[in-house]
């Protein structure tokens, strides 16, 4: 081994097994992230979204708001009832609705609603909601996420599929400010 | 059959090669004074991280990751399997001790100095042990799939998504999909078993290793200086004066507290039992609070007491900013004093730290912010507020509890805290002020002018205006006493 020579056959060797094994560690990782990154990808451009029947509208008297469930549109057999999901649904005049996911817009916590104050209360951090979904007091720094809904052969049907948080493209399509409706 | 033993021992060394390093670092010297009971709590650490892996095999054996059997799996664990009920309790407190443990041992390690040169690596390793150990504890509370762990994943999500720009997408990634469901549970329990149990083993060891190479941290002396181009001489002249092997010298100390810890957690274990699961993880279920595990309700507090324009800044800088200034500080304060005798801003630091985390951990226990949401139909009025009062009056006493005032304020200690206590409200507020607070709403009460009809505001304000007790004066308004007496004519 002679310090002079720069470019003897070994060290050739062990660059192209570095190069090589650098190569095919790149071309490993590729599915690698692309699989830990699914849940991710697939959800561009509102994938996961569908629209998903909650009921007649005969179920939900006017002026009264109740609880209603659904069952997300994306189902993977180990989900067990945590598919399951529950919203709040306003009837305010014929076929105008309102339709409130029960997760609280200040970090998720499910949402009551009191009928007699007419008021939605968090058992978290305390927020609390008008019964148009506008914020009445809390943390909350905006009122009740708001699902989109439309009325189709006298069933109340709601865009839904995705968890709302603050942060999430849907909370915009939701409404920022739900519209000061009765 | 003493000199068999010793043959197989040989026979083992000869092929193992490992008894003379074993025996090095069993006997290295240390300085004699480390031999204290401030210098368990790292070994401590270890031992429960040791009980923790072992329990958490155990219930690797029955739990099933997944989100349709997890609760059950757990169910038939307290109530199915042999002591499977202790294993779990042992592996809950566990948690907790060792979630104590470490935060008692980094506070021993900041005010004895030991972070400072040579050891600034050792104690970055720590702060990443730190961190990793809560992630266990996060990760673990999401395994006991109930509904706390439901919701707790919720908060987590909210809080992920308030990270700009790539907040949404870290929420997927968390969650495994766009909701919690089965592959949320999955991810984490990859978590808890595999990812971040491996890097705490490899940090683990390299911390210790640093531990045995560089020499325990001396006991500091006030006006020994630690300075960067002596210290390592002076340490190596320390140990050799007045140093002693570690092995049996101070060892003795470490096992007995090891075996203090693994009994206490044993004694919790079996006194308190394992930590739920609670109900089901059903998103259906909404009459549920839930509430962190014991370590992250300082957390719990914060949240609901940080103004709202606050919270996203403190929520995404704050972290960033504490991980930073403790992996920062032992480049910042490297060398000097190490005696926590002549560091007095350290000692207010871990005081601050330690009064604030207590403060605010107790204050959870209570959530005064929170709407007591059973207050309205569960806590009558107490009769001492209803003596001697008119029709009217009682009518409003109706009011009040039929719109749930009493959930956010309380009448005779009972009700919610949300909201100040009314039993003196009349001392404070006029007719005026009650009928504009209660119509209005304002400082963070929502306005029930929409949901009061007039006559059942004029009842709730006459019984509100009778809150005081006997002996004290109502409010009245001055500017109005004022304004009568300009107008009463003058006597002559």
């Amino acid at each position: 081994m002679s310090n002079e020579t720069t470019f003897s056959r070994r060290a050739l060797f062990m660059k192209l097994g570095i190069l090589f094994n650098g190569l095919v560690a790149t071309a490993m990782a590729v599915p690698v992230v692309r699989f830990l990154l699914s849940s991710i990808t697939r959800g561009r451009a509102n994938a996961y979204l569908a629209w998903v029947p909650l009921g007649s509208v005969s179920a939900f008297p006017e002026g009264e708001t109740r609880l209603a469930t659904f069952r997300n549109p994306n189902v993977m057999p180990t989900d067990g009832k945590t598919v399951n999901t529950a919203c709040w649904v306003r009837r305010v005049v014929g076929d105008q609705f309102q339709v409130f996911a029960v997760n609280c817009a200040h970090l998720g916590c499910p949402v009551r609603w009191f009928p007699q104050s007419a008021l939605f209360m968090c058992p978290c951090h305390g927020g609390a909601y008008y019964r148009d979904g506008s914020r009445a007091s809390g943390p909350p720094e905006r009122g009740l996420f708001e699902y989109p809904y439309k009325v189709e052969n006298g069933l109340v049907i709601i865009q839904a599929g995705e968890l709302p948080t603050t942060g999430a493209p849907t909370a915009s399509l939701f409404g920022k400010k739900p519209p000061c409706a009765g | 059959m003493r000199r068999l033993i010793t043959r197989v021992g040989e026979w083992f060394d000869r092929r193992l090669q490992l008894a003379a390093p074993i025996r090095e670092a069993a006997e290295h010297p240390v300085p004699r004074n480390t031999a204290s009971w401030w210098y368990v709590f790292g070994s401590a650490a270890l031992t429960v991280f040791v009980l923790q892996l072992v329990t958490g095999i155990l219930l690797a054996m029955i739990y099933v990751p997944s989100a349709s059997e997890a609760w059950s799996s757990l169910q038939s664990l307290n109530h199915d399997v042999t002591l499977g009920w202790f294993i779990r309790a042992l592996h809950g407190w566990g948690s907790n001790f060792m979630v104590a443990i470490v935060l008692i041992h980094m506070a021993q390690v900041f005010l004895f100095g030991a972070y400072k040169f040579p050891r600034e690596l050792t104690w970055i390793i720590g702060v990443f042990l730190l961190l990793m150990t809560l992630g266990m504890a996060f990760t673990g509370q999401v395994l006991r799939f109930d509904q706390d762990a439901y919701w707790g994943l919720g908060i987590g999500a909210s809080i992920a998504s308030r990270v700009p720009i790539i907040g949404p997408l870290a929420v997927k990634l968390m969650l495994g999909g766009p909701i919690i469901a089965g592959a949320t549970l999955s991810r984490f329990f990859a978590l808890h078993v595999f990812v971040i149990p491996g890097m705490l083993i490899g940090l683990v060891c390299l911390h210790l290793w640093m531990v045995l190479k560089l020499g325990i941290n001396e006991w500091p002396m006030p006006g020994r200086v630690v300075k960067k181009a002596t210290y390592e001489n002076e340490y190596h002249a320390l140990t050799k004066k007045d140093g002693a092997p570690f092995v049996p010298y101070a060892v003795w100390k470490d096992m007995f507290f090891a075996a203090f810890i693994l009994l206490a957690v044993a004694a919790c274990a079996v006194y308190f039992g394992p930590f739920g699961p609670t109900g089901r993880p059903d998103p259906t279920i909404i009459q549920t609070a839930p509430k962190p595990d014991y370590f992250f309700l300082w957390l719990y507090a914060i949240l609901s007491l940080l103004p709202p324009s606050m919270e996203t800044p403190a929520l995404l800088i704050g972290p960033v900013v504490a991980i930073m200034v403790l992996l920062l500080l032992p480049f910042l304060s490297g060398e000097g004093e190490k005696s926590w005798r002549r560091r007095p801003i350290a000692v207010l630091t871990i005081l601050l730290i330690a009064i604030s985390l207590g403060t605010l951990t107790h204050l959870s226990g209570y959530t005064p912010w929170s709407p007591h949401m059973n207050a309205w139909s569960g806590d009558p009025v107490p009769d001492q507020f209803l003596r001697g009062t008119t029709a009217l009056q009682r009518q409003g006493a109706l009011v009040f509890q039929v719109k749930q005032c009493r959930n956010c304020h309380s009448l005779g200690e009972a009700g919610g805290q949300r909201g100040p206590a009314l039993d003196s409200v009349a001392v404070r507020l006029t007719r005026d002020q009650l009928i504009r607070q209660v119509i209005q709403g304002g400082g963070n009460m929502p306005a029930y002018g929409k949901n009061l009809s007039p006559s059942e505001t004029t009842a709730l304000v006459a019984f509100l205006e009778t809150l005081r007790p006997p002996n004290q004066a109502p409010a009245r308004n001055a500017a109005l006493g004022v304004t009568q007496q300009t107008h009463t004519p003058a006597q002559p």
